[in-house]
């Protein structure tokens, strides 16, 4: 049913249409409003389950990292240095091989304390070994919710996903979604049913010491496990557009690229803005096109290489930045790609500055000029350090 | 190991504990004490290392372990799908940790455990010092003893700090359950450990466990030197219930501290040292006024 909600509102809906028997978080701003509406629902008895109010986001990650071992489908969420006070546990989940689910309201990290959007937070978590999937906008935050719970769970794969989404731009915007049908929800995702959890009829030990003899091999599991995900990502995909209509569970998506000379790559909600920049300048007949990028983790090489192979000009955008490097997705997409391509990095919408529309215009034209790897774009010069005031 | 054995005990030998080890005595004690329909989330330390190692366990209930401070997390959130599940009537959860994992790192986690009235038995194996990692100070760490990063010296008496008050810290939660005991007492960690999971709600239980590689004892004296603790009133044994002392172990002629200090390497630069020696006695003198053990 299309309703015009919240996007935490709608995230919270999404949580709960996949009927998670434990929850635990902790406040944290932007993330408040989705954990807010899950314990409303439980208070109004309109989803069976448990929330546990922890003292802090590692307990939030450590609990429902126990929970989930002990059989329950779990869910959390969280945001910046929330996120970063959960990372230990979060390389645990995945290292222990538990598909739980967590919702990213991106958020810059401190210092300076920020509260506003950019993807510092879950880039600087995207080595622990979860799915890390972004979403343009809230109907895709909700879809990615519900279908990134199939492809976590599977037996095959079992592994954690983190649907990231943009605090405030999409956590406090007011949008239609189109909210399934439980009944349908219930028909795609099964109930969680294991390969193994803490069960006294059957006592295993989970968690233990991996010496040099084995620890290696743990970490190729997990990689070959996410190159399988490559794949079914667009199967699982494929089954959810079937069901619900829609194509949001991909690896990427292509806007007005199969002609483009010019192509700019992003995840999240300043896609929507791009796609606004790419309708005008074709309107003024500029060969312009995006490359989403929906799935980050695990990391469709081939799909970028491919749908960037015909661009003259490629300009990624970045809401993060590795300092004393480069960008997070200049990095990975640059090496995919031939030395003679002219391929240029931008860091934009740091701390929630917006990028807006002539921000986009300007990184074409500049993506069209030099090469550059990490140029930041909208800097206000006169509030640099004293040093660089000359740039 | 024969099949006998691995039928009767939820802990087995195999494992790679020190010869003497406190802790891996007590454990089995309450492993088996707690029975086969028994969860248990270990911290990380000495226990995890020595009882788990990929693809061994010692454990013959369900086990899980991640993480150094997560142990009650961990637990609570064991204990919250069995309720989702329906399960929790019939299945004991138990987090356990040494004193590093419970009166430092751990201690948040341990706290909100008991404040948001989980029903799960939280059990400090206490040597009072980081072991695993090469005997360094913990906030469990008695007064005046010598550690690594506490180490007595020319101008040092050891530890300048008496031991976190752990009990009364759990029993200020006004939980129904906090108490000590010794591996010096196998039948007394067999009751308390019975006793506290017929308790619904969160419970704590912490057992003095001596390490003898890091208190420098010869692995034949573990129990002895326990008993030592006990007797001279440096290790009360006591039980809270809802917040008030309910009853604590009674010792009709104390023995003088320097019986359990003389026994111990990490004690043996106060045999020397009079006045940090008198200060000693004075911890075991407050504990038997303010326990009442006399």
């Amino acid at each position: 049913m299309k309703k015009f909600i919240e996007g935490s509102y709608a995230m919270a809906e999404a949580a709960k249409l996949c009927r998670p028997g434990v929850i635990a978080a902790y406040p944290i701003t932007p993330q408040t409003h989705i954990v807010e509406n899950l314990s409303q629902f439980i208070a109004d008895g309109e989803l069976d389950a448990k929330s546990v109010n922890v003292e802090s986001e590692h307990s939030a990650a450590s609990c429902v990292l126990g929970a989930q071992a002990a059989g329950a489908r779990s869910f959390t969420c969280s945001s910046s240095q929330g996120l970063i006070l959960m990372s230990e546990v979060l390389f645990c989940i995945a290292g222990m091989r538990l598909p739980v689910m967590l919702v990213c309201a991106n958020r810059a990290l401190s210092a300076p304390i920020n509260i506003w959007n950019d993807h510092q937070d879950s880039i600087a978590v995207r080595d622990a070994g979860w799915i890390q999937l972004y979403a343009e906008n809230n109907q895709e935050a909700v879809d990615l919710i519900i279908a990134s719970h199939k492809i976590a769970e599977d037996p095959k794969v079992m592994l954690p996903a983190m649907v990231c989404v943009d605090g405030f731009i999409l956590t406090h915007g007011m949008e239609v979604v189109d909210m399934p049908d439980q009944k349908d929800v219930d028909n795609f995702l099964p109930a969680y049913d294991p390969p193994y959890k803490l069960d006294v009829d059957n006592p295993m030990s989970f968690g233990l010491l991996g010496t040099p003899d084995v620890y290696q091999e743990t970490r190729y599991a997990i990689q070959k496990t996410l190159e399988d995900v490559l794949g079914m990502i667009p199967e699982v995909g494929k089954e959810f557009g079937d069901k619900f209509g829609r194509d949001s569970l991909r690896l990427v998506e292509e806007y007005k690229t199969t002609d483009a000379e010019t192509i700019l790559v992003a995840m999240g909600s300043v896609c929507g803005t791009i796609k606004d920049v790419v309708d005008r300048e074709r309107e003024k007949g500029n060969k312009v096109g995006l490359l989403k990028i929906v799935s980050y983790r695990p990391f469709p090489k081939e799909v970028v290489k491919s749908a960037l192979k015909s661009a003259k000009h490629v300009g990624i955008i970045d809401k993060d930045i590795s300092l004393g490097s480069d960008g997070a997705l200049y990095s990975e997409i640059k090496s995919l790609l031939p030395s003679d391509q002219k391929v240029s990095g931008f860091i934009a919408g740091l701390g929630g500055r917006d990028i807006k529309l002539n921000s986009v215009e300007n990184i074409i034209k500049m993506a069209r000029e030099e090469e550059n790897s990490c140029k930041f774009v909208d800097l206000n010069k006169d509030i640099l350090w004293d040093k660089f005031k000359t740039i | 190991m024969n099949k006998q054995h691995l039928e009767e005990n939820y802990y087995v030998c195999g494992h790679t504990a020190c010869a003497g080890c406190g802790q891996s005595m007590a454990v089995r004690i309450v492993m088996n004490a707690a029975g086969k329909n028994t969860i248990v989330t270990n911290a990380t330390g000495c226990l995890e290392v020595f009882s788990t190692k990929a693809p061994e366990s010692a454990f013959g209930v369900p086990w899980i372990h991640s993480l150094f401070e997560n142990a009650a997390a961990l637990a609570s959130g064991v204990e919250t799908a069995l309720a989702y599940q329906g399960k929790k009537e019939n299945i004991n959860v138990i987090a356990q940790a040494g004193d590093g994992g419970t009166a430092d790192i751990g201690l948040q986690a341990l706290s909100g455990m008991l404040e948001r009235g989980h029903d799960a038995l939280f059990v400090c194996y206490d040597n009072e010092a980081y072991m695993n990692t090469g005997i360094q100070r913990s906030g469990s760490t008695p007064f005046n003893a010598s550690t690594t990063t506490s180490p007595s010296g020319k101008i040092s008496a050891g530890n300048p700090r008496p031991k976190k008050p752990m009990v009364e810290i759990c029993a200020a939660h006004h939980i129904p359950y906090s108490a000590t005991s010794s591996v010096a007492n196998p039948k007394d960690i067999e009751i308390k450990v019975k006793k506290a999971l017929k308790i619904k709600g969160p419970k704590y239980l912490q057992i003095h466990v001596p390490c003898p590689l890091g208190w420098r004892i010869d692995s034949s004296k573990t129990i002895e030197v326990a008993k030592l603790a006990v007797s001279t009133g440096l290790y009360p044994l006591v039980e809270y219930e809802y917040g008030k002392l309910a009853k604590s172990r009674k010792i009709s002629s104390p023995k003088p501290v320097s019986e359990y200090l003389k026994a111990q390497g990490r004690f043996r630069h106060l045999l020397k040292n009079e006045e940090a020696l008198a200060g000693v006695q004075k911890v075991a003198d407050k504990n038997i006024e303010y326990y009442g053990l006399k």
